[in-house]
């Protein structure tokens, strides 16, 4: 725990695009948080490399092994090392493939809806007036309609690709940071210390990315890691629905839907990938977490 | 001296685990006679809030430790009980009946979702087993004690509804309702307008006296403690330095840290026969104060600034809040104007108003013949060079993002008037102009103290070189010496440089120390304005009057008489 107590000049010289930001970040996690970004890192590696790594075709059918258990149950076979499913395909290969798409998809979409929600939602609690009235209205409209149906009539408009996959998905989030990152800027607008920026001349750029935004960083970080694992399931609703990635491709969210029917004399079909996005999910809340605490000037 | 309601012996607490526990009181000891009022005294972190939450048997509830001595209290049965040792049952029995406290901020003492009747009416249930209309009729009976008129609408209204002096006394009514022998009043007036805070001093000394019920006054306002206060214990670090008589101890203090306390305190009529503003410490009467040179900087005219009340579903404008009704003033360079008023008179919105935080409605604002109400963008951006803001709460007017460096540079880089080592430069300058080190500017907010940020503030208000600082109740939220410490800074700030203030307060005494000029105001309007020593020594205006009266006095020979006057110039 030696690297806590080294002072760190930190945020500071990070923000004026200073190459150690990286590092300063890292002196402040603690061992479970180094175990945890090491651990994220391979996960993404291992997605990123998954058509290198996988042992089979994701999608190659084999009826003879179909149904195989993980290896160390009865009856597994050596060469499918987490088992197979109702159609033989590999249950290994099929989670790296699934693993990158779903994190592609969720990653991709995730930072969407971040970016559009914390957008909106700044100039709504700094604009406020009209735009602001609107931009909330909107969102309680869009919280008030079944996402599913908002997906639908985008895919008929749109058609089914995973571009358009991904904004839909990352477009389904928005609305949550909008209302927070509202109600944020509306308190911390009020502070003493904007006023004291504007009284000094300050545009409203600079009180907006430098006084507004770097406080309330933390509450968006929250909703992100919140809102993560959310968008996994979305997506595998919406495949589960037909509107999502179309079988045969593996997404995590769909290998889940397509083990249900054999939860009961097959579970690991389901349980393999749902353990994966419950593994990624956990990282990506413990890692929220650090960078909360991480860019905070005040927990040094 | 009677046997003690309340004796602490040697009592130690400290806060925090292994290495890093903190003594925070060190060996105290006091005691409390029946009916007696002792008034701890001590700046921020002189531990004596911890002193008070222990008499009450929190200790363990905030996160301390008794390490050792004892809280004796006499109960009304003559059991003797060790709070230190005490079970939680007998210490729940204790708190709310025998002893009480009385909290500093009203609006969170009381709880917003029931009616004040309500709130005072379960303490008797719980304590005194009444049943819903005994405690009505007992509840109706405390809120007319507490000088409340009208206790039947009274009874059923929500703390918000309320005014703050109100509210506190609601609070002391919960607190007198089972007829405790001891309360703690934890800075209970500090929240409180001046004019507010003598009522309520007043009926807190009256109720003492009239239930023979003992006042443990925690405080760090001399004036208050001359004016409660039998006995007092002055606390530092912990510690306790010094405990004396009320009169013995404003008469002949035996610490060196006691007679800097007294010296801190502004003493209302101490300038009497000077023309300007005087640092604490100096003799007003030899001391040479700056005198401004007459000509014109800022020049406010016929300035209104309304806020609009809306009601209902569709928003619909439903009248006008006069915040600044019609005032006009004038500052001359070098000079200071000090605008005083009660909470809501509309001196902050007249300070943000000059500086264009709010939109005023009509009037005009001349800085050197520029009209500051028309300027575009642009134009207002440039004349904002000259006219800064130093705000009441440091803790809030400083970004917690951003270290002491960033903050102080900022306006020299929005205005792009420096850069690289010539920033750096500038910054060591002006924190040290400020009494602070090099080694501060690395630093970040949460890591000053209290004045430290004000001198912090201040020096980022100076960064631009400005012509006129308005400073919004900016040493009103300080400790007494620290407070000295910042209005001299003000003033020889003002000598060297030729600064104008406007000087925003509801601390007559401080104003009186840095004044040129003063204006009162009262409802959005200014009733009297006029130099020092005119307000001061020959105030025009009933409200004027008032306020100076309302002024709590270091100096408890005065005690009495003052009453008496005080009485004669309000006779409701």
């Amino acid at each position: 725990m030696t690297e806590l107590t080294v002072p760190v000049t930190g945020i500071a010289a990070a923000r004026k695009g200073k190459p150690n930001l990286l590092l300063t970040l890292w002196s402040r996690a603690g061992l479970v948080t180094r175990i945890n970004l090491t651990l994220f890192v391979l996960v993404l590696a291992i997605a990123a490399a998954a058509s290198w790594l996988a042992p089979y075709d994701p999608d190659a059918q084999s009826l003879l092994s179909r149904l195989k258990p993980p290896v160390g149950m009865p009856g597994a076979q050596a060469s499918h090392l987490l088992g197979s499913d109702q159609l033989g395909r590999d249950l290994l290969a099929r989670t790296l493939y699934g693993l990158q798409l779903t994190m592609a998809i969720a990653l991709i979409g995730s930072l969407i809806s971040l970016a559009v929600g914390t957008f909106l939602g700044i100039i709504a609690g700094y604009v406020r007036g009209w735009f602001g009235g609107f931009v909330m209205a909107v969102v309680d409209i869009q919280l008030a309609i079944p996402f599913t149906l908002i997906a639908l009539v985008v895919i008929a408009v749109f058609g089914n690709s995973l571009p358009v996959l991904i904004v839909t998905i990352g477009l389904a989030g928005w609305e949550v940071y909008a209302r927070v990152v509202r109600a944020q800027v509306l308190a911390v607008s009020q502070m003493p210390f904007v006023e004291a920026a504007i009284a000094a001349g300050a545009p409203h750029s600079r009180v907006l990315l430098k006084h507004i935004l770097p406080n309330i960083v933390s509450p968006i970080i929250v909703v992100w890691t919140m809102t993560f694992s959310a968008l996994i399931l979305a997506e595998s609703s919406l495949s589960f629905l037909g509107l999502g990635v179309q079988p045969p491709t593996a997404t995590l969210g769909s290998m889940v839907g397509l083990g249900r029917d054999y939860l009961a004399s097959s579970p690991w079909i389901a349980l393999v990938p749902a353990i994966a996005i419950m593994f990624v999910s956990l990282q990506v809340l413990l890692i929220g977490d650090w960078l909360r605490d991480a860019l905070d000037v005040r927990l040094k | 001296m009677s046997k003690p309601l309340l004796s602490v012996e040697n009592l130690s607490i400290s806060f925090g685990r292994g290495d890093k526990a903190k003594r925070v009181v060190e060996d105290l000891s006091f005691s409390i006679a029946p009916g007696e009022c002792v008034a701890v005294v001590g700046e921020s972190g002189s531990g004596k809030s911890v002193t008070a939450f222990s008499v009450l048997g929190l200790t363990a509830f905030n996160g301390g430790r008794i390490e050792t001595g004892a809280i004796r209290f006499t109960r009304r049965n003559g059991e003797v009980t060790d709070f230190a040792r005490a079970d939680e049952k007998t210490l729940r029995d204790i708190r709310g009946d025998e002893i009480t406290m009385v909290f500093q901020e009203p609006m969170t003492a009381l709880n917003p979702v029931f009616t004040v009747g309500e709130q005072i009416a379960e303490v008797l249930r719980r304590h005194r087993g009444l049943d819903r209309k005994a405690a009505k009729a007992r509840a109706l009976d405390l809120i007319t004690r507490v000088r409340i008129t009208d206790p039947a609408r009274r009874f059923n209204q929500y703390p918000h509804e309320l005014s703050g002096g109100m509210r506190q006394r609601i609070v002391i009514a919960m607190a007198l309702a089972c007829a405790p022998r001891l309360l703690i009043a934890d800075e209970p007036t500090t929240a409180l307008d001046v004019t507010i805070q003598s009522q309520v001093l007043d009926l807190m000394r009256e109720l003492s006296r009239e239930d023979g019920m003992a006042l443990l006054f925690i405080t760090h306002d001399m004036g208050v403690v001359a004016e409660m206060a039998d006995r007092v214990v002055v606390m530092r670090r912990g510690n306790k330095v010094e405990e004396q008589a009320v009169d013995r101890l404003f008469a002949q203090p035996q610490h060196v840290y006691t007679r800097k306390l007294l010296d801190a305190v502004p003493r209302l009529g101490a300038m009497a026969g000077a023309a300007g503003p005087v640092p604490f410490g100096l003799d007003p009467k030899l001391a040479a104060s700056s005198r401004p040179s007459g000509e014109p900087l800022l020049e406010v005219r016929n300035l209104s600034t309304w806020f609009p009340i809306r009601k209902g579903v569709l928003q619909r404008h439903a009248g006008d809040v006069r915040a600044v009704d019609d005032v006009s003033f004038t500052i001359g360079r070098g000079e200071t104007l000090s605008l005083v008023g009660e909470s809501g008179s509309g001196k902050s919105t007249t300070g943000r108003s000059i500086l264009r935080l709010v939109r005023p409605r009509s009037g005009e604002v001349l800085v050197e013949g520029w009209d500051v109400l028309k300027l575009d963008t642009e134009a207002l951006r440039v004349a904002r060079r000259d006219m800064q803001i130093v705000f009441q709460d440091p803790y809030a007017a400083l970004d917690p993002r951003l270290n002491a460096f960033e903050q102080i540079v900022e306006p020299l880089v929005i205005h792009r008037i420096d850069k690289g080592s010539a920033l750096r430069d500038r910054a060591i300058e002006l924190v040290r102009r400020v009494g602070l080190e090099d080694e501060h500017l690395e630093r970040y907010p949460h890591e000053f103290s209290g004045g430290q940020r004000q001198r912090l503030c201040i020096a980022r208000a100076l960064s631009l070189s400005p012509k006129l600082i308005i400073a919004d109740e900016s040493v009103s939220a300080l400790d007494v010496s620290i407070q000295a410490q910042v209005v001299n800074l003000l003033i020889e700030l003002q000598q060297e440089l030729g600064l104008s203030y406007l000087f925003i307060s509801h601390d007559m005494g401080v104003v009186e120390r840095i004044s040129h000029r003063v204006a009162v105001m009262q409802h959005g309007r200014i009733v009297e304005i006029g130099t020092r020593q005119q307000v001061f020594e020959d105030p025009q205006e009933e409200y004027t009057r008032k306020l100076i009266a309302a002024v709590p006095v270091a100096d408890p020979t005065t005690r009495m008489t003052r009453k008496a006057a005080a009485k004669i110039i309000e006779p409701a």
